[in-house]
């Protein structure tokens, strides 16, 4: 679950401009929510909130039973591994191959080499990258380098996923293919949560949508 | 399961793309050098501190005597008879003996040569070793009052300056010890901030999927205390040809020192100890900064 009570955030501490004020919504375990907005709304840095990559600066942001101003760095470390995020320019290691950046992940929790090489192997079958698995990220084409990603931030089995425009950077093909992949996700019971300006995608896929404007939530719509 | 399904044994992924870093590459050539310098410093403290042991241990606690004739009597006794009585009586001796024989003849050989017979008329040379903390001051007037004609060498006289100096010289060279040390522990956190930087991207995204700081900060300080102990095992191994021409340059100066004994010997031991300690300075000082880095991220 996700709770945000009266949540503010600014860059730079006390007196600079506020990102993000008073903001309060809550998504339940397993949600799927739209989150839109123009450019500068704020969505990216309410999405860093949610993956931890941010402390609120006012209000309690509470994530997966987290209390993410308050929390240790230990507990947030804890916190980072239930959360998959998807980013719009992939954030993939270009030194690493595709078969390495999926593993990443279930190599930082300690998982052991041959159970890996079958997850991963899985995993990147069913992203349809199967007979890609030695390719670098330079490599691939924008929407091979999402699906890598989209592995990568599913194989932990996260209890949340948190997407940043990750269809941004591809053609309408690529992207409706990962449309229909974080739907799946969400299908299968993991919380979805997906920030876009294609607002076409809402009559393919309807759920509720959060919309920020200037930092604030101005709809809340069927949450 | 066949052979080409079994899974193979995987080299460490190098998550960071350390390999390729340049700081990173360049580090073992800087510890090398200061390795290097290390090794010369703890080569001169260590014969420093050889040499003002054994001056203190043989010399500051010994008096030189020497007696004309000896054999002359003077009333009942001679006067080698009446000395050594002397120093029999005194708290201060700790253990006296004469030169003679071939220890009288080596002390002459540089000015005699050796194998000679000697038929000069020698005063007898007895060597008097104090006892610890003993005061030689009464001792000597006592000596001298008994013959104006003996004459008293006190050791300590000329040996304590260059004990003063040896003991100096030693602890310049482990203030430069400690500098190189210091000097060592910048130049990794310098070299790891260059690394941080050229691959911060990298870290951020490794922090992101659940890296702990623990966890980046060993991956780093890992590889950081290889290079740096692969440099220090460069800078000591070159600087052996020269501490070794070194020794044999000092080689007269040891014989002088040598008391019979053969002198102080460099403690190559320690010297070996120097590349796990570039080790550790490197692990450490990349630790501490990947982990003060990482503050910066929440």
């Amino acid at each position: 679950m996700i709770r945000f009570r009266g949540v503010g955030f600014s860059y730079g501490g006390e007196g600079a401009a506020p990102i993000l004020r008073e903001v309060s919504f809550t998504v339940p375990e397993g949600g799927f929510r739209w989150l839109l907005g123009p450019s500068g709304a704020g969505k990216s840095s309410l999405l860093r909130i949610i993956y931890a990559a941010a402390r609120p600066t006012a209000g309690a942001a509470e994530v997966l039973g987290v209390e993410i101003g308050r929390a240790t760095r230990r507990a947030l470390v804890a916190l980072r591994r239930q959360i998959g995020v998807i980013f719009q320019d992939f954030r993939l290691l270009p030194h690493l191959s595709a078969f390495d950046n999926v593993a990443l992940p279930l190599r930082l929790i300690g998982r052991p080499e041959a159970e890996i090489r079958a997850d991963v192997t899985e995993m990147l079958r069913w992203v349809g990258l199967s007979s890609r698995l030695g390719e670098r990220p330079p490599l691939l084409s924008g929407g091979e380098q999402q699906r890598v990603a989209i592995a990568r931030a599913v194989i932990t089995r996260p209890r949340l996923i948190v997407a940043d425009e990750p269809t941004g950077n591809l053609d309408e093909v690529q992207a409706e293919r990962i449309m229909q992949l974080l739907v799946e996700l969400n299908r299968l019971g993991t919380g979805v949560i997906v920030a876009t300006h294609h607002t076409a995608f809402l009559s393919r896929h309807p759920a509720p949508v959060l919309r920020l404007e200037g930092g604030r939530l101005i709809d809340e719509d069927g949450a | 399961m066949s052979e080409k399904e079994r899974p193979r044994p995987r080299r460490r992924v190098d998550e960071l793309g350390l390999r390729s870093a340049f700081a990173e590459r360049s580090l073992p050539f800087l510890v090398a050098a200061m390795a290097f310098l290390g090794a010369l410093a703890v080569a001169g403290m260590m014969g420093a501190q050889a040499l003002a042991r054994h001056w203190e241990g043989g010399g500051l606690a010994t008096l030189t005597l020497e007696v004309p004739s000896p054999d002359l009597r003077a009333g009942e006794a001679t006067r080698r008879e009446r000395v050594e009585a002397v120093l029999r009586a005194s708290p201060a001796v700790a253990s006296f003996r004469s030169l003679e024989g071939k220890d009288l003849e080596r002390l002459l050989a540089p000015w005699l040569g050796s194998g000679r017979q000697l038929d000069l008329p020698l005063p007898l040379v007895i060597e008097v070793k104090l006892a610890p903390q003993a005061d030689a001051a009464p001792l000597i007037a006592a000596l001298t009052a008994l013959d104006p004609t003996l004459s008293v060498t006190e050791n300590a006289r000329f040996l304590r300056p260059l004990v003063v100096l040896a003991r100096s010289l030693e602890a310049c060279a482990a203030l430069a010890l400690t500098v190189m040390g210091g000097l060592a522990m910048l130049v990794v956190a310098v070299a790891t901030r260059a690394v941080l930087a050229a691959r911060r991207d990298s870290l951020e995204i490794i922090h992101g999927l659940g890296a702990s700081d623990g966890y980046i900060a060993r991956r780093v300080a890992n590889r950081v205390g290889l290079r740096a102990l692969s440099g220090g095992f460069g800078g000591v191994l070159a600087a052996g040809p020269v501490l070794f021409a070194l020794y044999d340059l000092a080689s007269p100066f040891r014989g002088l020192t040598a008391g019979g004994g053969g002198g102080p010997a460099p403690d190559w031991f320690a010297l070996l100890l120097l590349p796990p300690v570039a080790g550790g300075i490197g692990w450490t000082s990349a630790f501490l900064t990947v982990r003060q880095w990482l503050r910066r991220l929440p």
